[in-house]
């Protein structure tokens, strides 16, 4: 079997190699709580605060999500967006639609992350990015929470 | 004629490609086309075929009369039935092709040209092609442990030793994983060949779980054959049973693995997919540089390859019905041209292979008198395939209905499960052929007016959402004792309406509970008799069954 990540971690343990993460995640999946201020905040109000109004251009973002969530409880979900200083997630049909802010810091060596997140039903997920020249981008992609059965 | 139009489009843009098929449209291209000797000497050679079922002997088996495409699917094969199939192809009203791929007449075209497939035909056919292009290489896209009493008995091993002696070269799965993780590894360890899945994730790790392709190298050809298992696996079968993977489109890796396979110069990438026909149809428009989609999952018998860009789709049709020989000419690693042959296993005309049904008959040994027991009779057409109830499954509601006390019977769109014809006897294994899975439970519960709705809204947009992505791909969910409209062209939510008790004709009360009892829950710990049984049972009491096609369903919007 060729190297793969838990291999990788295996070796990282025995001190083969260091992994460093890319910025700070403000996780809903990660943080028990979210910040006080950040509780009942609408999506509008998320990208508002995001993006000081600017305008928001499609393309520019690449954001990897499942069709239809197998386990709504935890869709995986990555976005990467080169030469982006921060990423904005949005689960726009949970009660508390935010989900991480990450921020890149210059030496970061690819703009990327991976998560997985509870989504309480079908819904867009949004992922926009303040790039390093102050622009944003975003990508959208609806992940679709299904009762399931009757595969044929 | 899409498929032509596209063809013309696809040979103008290249003004290499060129293209042969067994049927009309292709066959007139071919004439057009100068075939040389040396074409010929320069072909790869691929068998294909998928979703057997475990159908190990001859079948009866109806295509669909209601095979419906949504938004740009509407129209195009395999979209189309009936009559409107028959011109799309060119082929003759009454004749054997009539009877192999569409439903009209069907009592009487199985009566003339008799049972199709079985496994030892295939063999016959298969050895026919390896004797004349012994590089051929034999592909099976999935859905082959599953189906019968047999395969449930053994836990697939009859149709694993089947397939080995069949000499497959790669498969892909889907039904396989209902016999739970631990028993997929065994065979899987045990297999002579790759068990290909690039879709197929470690769920805890989010990592490749499982061999992404194969690169063959036949004739001074080297050929990358990707596995794609079905996407679905967690949602549309119980997750339970294989906990450990995650599967879904992940067309980004589809497209990192072609890319792969490109960076180290194969010839050809060949993609050996579970998706279903749309899904492959839009993931073809999508990922770049796939020559050939060797399509499942959906059961269409689609007589022409039908071209998506630069990408070949091939669709060989289900239960042993077919076998698709692709003969594909490539040169400098590009794909020339290609000849196409759906091969019909008309059981009357092909000559069993006799090693492969001495094998068959030591598979069914130990259970034959178990699989012949006759239960009753049938004098009607029993037959499952199409996008509503069919008789088979009004006749499995009816059994559920009575022998569960329910007002209501739900039964799953499966699209496996073979017709009886008329005065057939129905013997155990037939009910098995139509119900056979590892959670059988029939389960009896309650259930609002309301949840039954929202149950049926569900299912309705695994089958009817205008984006191929969020198809799973079977058909919508049977009934009993209701009776509903449905408008396919409504968003989620809005498809159903006019929800009746046929009993009462009393409508169905969104706040009002009733009994419900029906098969084939995804979810653990479900609790009831096994299906089979409860159908036999229902059978036995009525001896000799009749049921005739019911117009519970009425639809809007297609």
């Amino acid at each position: 079997m060729k190297l793969n990540r838990r291999h990788a971690l295996i070796l990282g343990a025995g001190g083969m190699a260091g992994l460093a993460f890319a910025g700070p995640v403000l996780a809903q999946a990660a943080a028990p709580a979210a910040p006080a201020a950040d509780a009942g905040k609408t999506v509008e109000q998320w990208i508002a605060d995001f993006t000081g109004g600017a305008e928001v251009a499609e393309g520019g973002v690449k954001l990897n999500a499942p069709e239809i969530a197998e386990n709504g409880n935890t869709v995986p979900i990555s976005v990467s967006a080169e030469g982006a200083a921060e990423i904005l997630v949005l689960a726009t049909g949970n009660p508390t639609p935010g989900v991480a802010i990450v921020k890149f810091g210059p030496a970061a060596g690819s703009r990327q992350l991976a998560t997985r997140i509870r989504l309480a039903t079908t819904q867009d997920v949004v992922a926009i990015a303040k790039m390093e020249d102050g622009s944003f981008k975003q990508a959208k992609s609806n992940v679709k929470v299904t009762i399931g059965g009757c595969g044929g | 004629m899409i498929t032509k139009r596209e063809f013309l489009q696809a040979a103008l843009a290249t003004t290499a490609l060129w293209g042969v098929s067994g049927y009309g449209g292709w066959g007139r291209l071919a004439a057009q086309q100068a075939l040389s000797q040396d074409k010929l000497l320069e072909f790869q050679d691929f068998g294909h075929i998928t979703d057997i079922h475990a159908q190990l002997k001859p079948v009866w088996f109806r295509e669909p009369e209601v095979n419906i495409g949504v938004a740009e699917a509407r129209g195009r094969p395999p979209h189309v039935t009936g009559k409107d199939f028959l011109q799309m192809f060119n082929i003759a009203p009454g004749s054997p092709d009539a009877y192999a791929l569409t439903c009209d007449d069907f009592v009487a075209l199985a009566r003339t040209y008799g049972r199709m497939g079985g496994m030892d035909r295939v063999a016959t056919v298969v050895k026919a092609i390896r004797a004349a292009r012994p590089d051929a290489i034999l592909l099976d896209g999935g859905d082959t442990w599953h189906g019968s009493m047999t395969s449930l008995k053994t836990r697939g091993q009859d149709m694993v030793n089947v397939m080995n002696a069949l000499g497959v070269e790669a498969m892909t799965s889907h039904w396989e994983w209902t016999y739970g993780t631990e028993r997929v590894k065994e065979i899987v360890d045990g297999l002579p060949f790759p068990f290909l899945g690039a879709n197929i994730f470690d769920a805890e790790w989010d990592e490749p779980a499982f061999e992404p392709y194969k690169v063959f190298e036949k004739g001074g050809v080297r050929i990358g054959v990707i596995g794609q298992a079905f996407p679905y696996m967690p949602i549309a079968n119980p997750k339970w049973m294989f906990p450990e993977y995650s599967f879904g489109i992940r067309e980004e890796r589809m497209q990192a693995v072609v890319d792969e396979l490109r960076g180290q110069g194969v010839d050809l990438v060949v993609c050996l997919s579970h998706n279903g026909f749309d899904v492959d149809y839009k993931m073809a428009g999508r990922v770049k540089g796939i020559d050939v989609i060797l399509t499942g999952h959906t059961h269409d018998a689609v007589p022409e390859p039908v071209l998506v860009g630069e990408t070949i789709m091939i669709a060989s049709g289900s239960n042993g019905k077919f076998v698709s020989r692709v003969d594909l000419d490539v040169r400098d690693g590009k794909l020339l041209g290609f000849r196409h042959k759906l091969i019909p296993i008309f059981s009357d005309v092909i000559q069993p292979d006799a090693d492969m049904a001495a094998l068959i008959d030591k598979e069914r040994e130990p259970f034959k008198a178990d699989l012949e027991e006759v239960v009753g009779k049938t004098e009607s057409l029993l037959y499952r395939r199409g996008n509503f109830n069919g008789t088979w499954d009004d006749l499995i509601c009816d059994a559920i209905r009575a022998e569960r006390d329910a007002q209501i019977a739900l039964s799953p769109g499966v699209r496996w499960g073979p017709s009886l014809i008329p005065g057939d006897d129905i013997r155990r294994e037939d009910i098995h052929n139509a119900t056979s899975m590892t959670y059988g439970q029939c389960y009896r519960t309650e259930m609002t007016g309301e949840t039954l709705k929202t149950v049926m809204e569900d299912v309705a947009d695994n089958i009817f959402n205008p984006d191929p992505y969020y198809q799973q791909g079977g058909d919508m969910v049977r009934v009993g004792g209701i009776s509903y409209a449905i408008d396919i062209t409504k968003p989620m939510g809005s498809r159903i309406s006019a929800l009746t008790l046929t009993d009462t004709g009393e409508t169905v009360d969104p706040g009002k509970s009733y009994t419900v009892a029906g098969w084939a829950s995804v979810n653990e710990g479900t609790e009831g008799p096994q299906i089979w049984d409860v159908v036999e049972s229902h059978i036995r009491k009525t001896g000799t069954v009749r049921v005739e096609p019911r117009s519970t369903v009425t639809l809007t919007g297609a």
